[in-house]
């Protein structure tokens, strides 16, 4: 699938180091395939411990639905690896997340799976977590994001995770076609363990 | 030649192809897998018709999702059950070795890894399972993984993956008593913060790590994640050589004469560039503790909690209040004391022989205090057979200790081993998250050492009082 240019309102979560435990709990984890994990979103932030909603939660409110576009605090996705947490983003119809700064592993897993982590500069961002429900343009092509105010910035994104986005390149299987120098590598270096030994 | 760091050294001998305007295609020596990350990758190999390229670089354990009751009863619980029945499946229909909750080799797969010889020096290793930094500490390049990264390993045996920058944190000194392994990490983390490590790679320096066990080394590599930076790792040394000797896994006669010279040369090289550097003094540390929502923060046991009011940020000073509201908390007050419901001793963290030892230590000759649930968690079968040759469990369950089968259990409680809303714990893992150990419960992070001495006293404890 190839990534297309976003135009959405944002809905903001103004919390630093959202860990991946917030944004899908481990409860949830227990599932042997990616359906339905949508529901487990941010599920101890959305409902009180009776299984009500919390109105005031960002996402519980009606302005949210429908909005593609994440913004949120410093650091975001730290903690466990799980890629669950992009998976329920995008159950839910995020495309973009905004921060000033992703963790490492959460980047690598939402990239994968047309996710995409804009890094925005400190004034872009307080400007957006200062207004809920703008709507901001994300354009990949040109690694710009447009705010309603007409301000504007680009962010960094690796070359080959960009161009694996817009042209809907698969990942595996262009790992796949280097066959050769994987099998030339594994000729040269011996195999330092052998776990089917014991 | 320039001078290299180990990981520049490990990752330049793992480099497959490098085509430009791509990242590297690196290969992967070691693969541990386990049954809450894989599922889906294997799915995936399903649909495409694909086979597991090195079921011989790729072992099982269960480890998540496995109750630490008697293995003898049923498990209870059907979804997690379902998800162990497929990890059997996946590994047999691929070929992968698997310790099941049958074999006296299964373990948190962290602590697995080490004890059966099959993490050695200079290997890159995966996991999907972010604490798998934890097998740096044998100078491996070890980094968690998402699942879809564990679906291209399986596949390729290789990883899609840019070079990171080297991050060198010394710590040098001698730790005074009742100050371990964990009060370095946690004091490392407080300082940087949990984010102060991403897009690194820490490698870990000087007089007191030279001096650390490898189960210390384990802990501290162990929590590089917490700081941010996604593999931490330490230069091998005769302390590596000698934990490894005579291992399952590890090499034997002459290949292990030619590893061990193999593994000496690498080590950083005198001269090597670091991006950033930390230095912490080890003779100053106290032992540590974390009062908030997130392992940076972190106090020394002698400290107040910090006051939002004195945070000028406006993100970190609701960071910090909000922090303190969900943990119940006052600030400029003492965390000593606080009363405490639940003491957990375990995880990949804290949960090999030696931590056990130290937990025993402090409650030998004491009892738990009777307001306070302990659960001592061994990291594997192997660690819960050693510590019964010793008699620890004896001494934790007569002291009124429960003593588990192993596994994860209440670092990320999927397992029904959980805290009950509003409970606080002092416990020996790697995440103190809103709801980590489950939910509405409250997390203190701190050593083996400080979560025995407070399971005696039932309050927040600083173990040096009952040395």
């Amino acid at each position: 699938m190839k990534f297309e240019k976003i135009e959405s309102k944002t809905v903001v979560i103004a919390v630093d180091n959202i860990d991946t435990d917030q944004i899908i709990p481990a409860r949830y984890l227990k599932a042997i395939s990616k359906e339905g994990l949508g529901e487990g979103l941010f599920r101890d932030w959305r409902y009180n411990p009776d299984g009500s909603l919390k109105p005031d939660f960002p996402l519980n409110q009606a302005s949210a639905r429908g909005a593609q576009i994440l913004v949120a605090g410093d650091n975001f996705g730290c903690g466990s690896s799980r890629e669950h947490a992009p998976w329920a983003l995008t159950q839910n119809g995020f495309r973009a997340v905004i921060s000033t700064s992703f963790a490492d592993i959460f980047k690598g897993n939402a990239l994968k799976n047309g996710l995409l982590p804009v890094v925005a500069p400190a004034e872009a961002h307080t400007e957006l977590l200062r207004t809920p429900g703008a709507v901001v343009t994300i354009d990949l092509a040109s690694q710009t994001a447009r705010l309603p105010t007409g301000r504007s910035f680009e962010f960094p994104i690796d070359s080959f995770a960009k161009q694996c986005l817009l042209e809907g390149v698969d990942e595996l299987g262009y790992m796949l076609a280097q066959e050769a120098a994987i099998a030339a590598y594994e000729r040269a270096h011996p195999s330092l363990v052998n776990t089917r030994s014991a | 030649m320039k001078s290299r760091t180990i990981v520049e050294k490990i990752w330049e001998t793992h480099v497959v192809a490098e085509p430009p305007g791509a990242p590297a295609l690196l290969y992967i020596d070691l693969h541990l897998i386990h049954e809450v990350t894989s599922p889906q990758a294997f799915s995936m190999l399903r649909e495409r018709g694909l086979k597991v390229r090195r079921p011989d670089l790729t072992i099982a354990t269960m480890d998540h999702s496995t109750p630490t009751t008697s293995r003898e009863l049923p498990i209870l619980d059907k979804e997690g059950a379902a998800q162990l029945a497929q990890m059997e499946k996946n590994c047999a229909d691929f070929g992968i070795p698997l310790y099941n909750l049958k074999s006296d080799k299964q373990g948190i797969v962290h602590v697995m890894g080490p004890e059966q010889g099959l993490t050695q020096p200079g290997m890159t290793i995966v996991c999907g399972d972010s604490h798998t930094a934890t097998h740096g500490a044998f100078g491996a390049l070890a980094f968690g993984i998402g699942t879809s990264q564990v679906g291209h390993v399986l596949a390729t045996q290789c990883l899609l993956q840019a070079p990171s920058k080297t991050y060198a944190i010394r710590v040098d000194g001698a730790l005074k008593p009742g100050v371990s392994a964990k009060d370095i990490i946690l004091a490392v983390i407080a300082k940087i913060g949990i984010g102060g490590g991403t897009g690194c790679v820490f490698e870990y320096l000087g007089s007191t790590i030279r001096g650390l066990s490898m189960e210390e080394r384990m802990t501290i590599c162990n929590m590089s994640i917490e700081g941010g930076a996604r593999a931490g790792l330490v230069a091998p040394d005769d302390t590596t050589y000698q934990y490894l000797a005579g291992r399952e896994f590890a090499p034997k006669g002459a290949a292990w004469e030619a590893a061990v010279t193999r593994w000496r040369k690498l080590a950083s090289d005198d001269g090597a560039a670091y991006a950033h550097e930390l230095k912490i003094d080890a003779e100053v540390l106290e032992p540590m503790v974390t009062f908030g929502t997130n392992p940076g923060m972190g106090i020394p046991i002698s400290g107040a909690i910090p006051d939002p009011a004195s945070v000028s940020d406006p993100l970190a000073k609701s960071d910090l209040t909000n922090a303190l509201k969900y943990m119940d908390l006052e600030p400029g007050k003492p965390l000593l004391g606080h009363p405490i419901d639940v003491v957990f001793v375990g995880s990949c963290t804290n949960s090999r022989i030696s931590d056990l030892r130290a937990a025993a230590g402090v409650i030998q000759g004491r009892k738990v205090n009777p307001k306070v649930r302990m659960l001592v968690v061994p990291g594997s079968q192997q660690v819960k057979k050693q510590a019964e040759a010793e008699g620890l469990d004896k001494i934790f369950r007569e002291a009124g200790a429960d003593f588990r089968e192993s596994g994860c259990s209440m670092c990320l409680a999927m397992n029904g081993d959980q805290l009950e809303p509003g409970q606080y714990s002092v416990s020996t893992s790697n995440r103190n998250f809103e709801g980590r150990q489950g939910k509405g419960g409250r997390t203190f992070l701190a050593s083996p050492l400080t979560a025995a001495a407070s399971a005696v006293t039932g309050v927040v404890t600083d173990v040096r009082t009952l040395l």
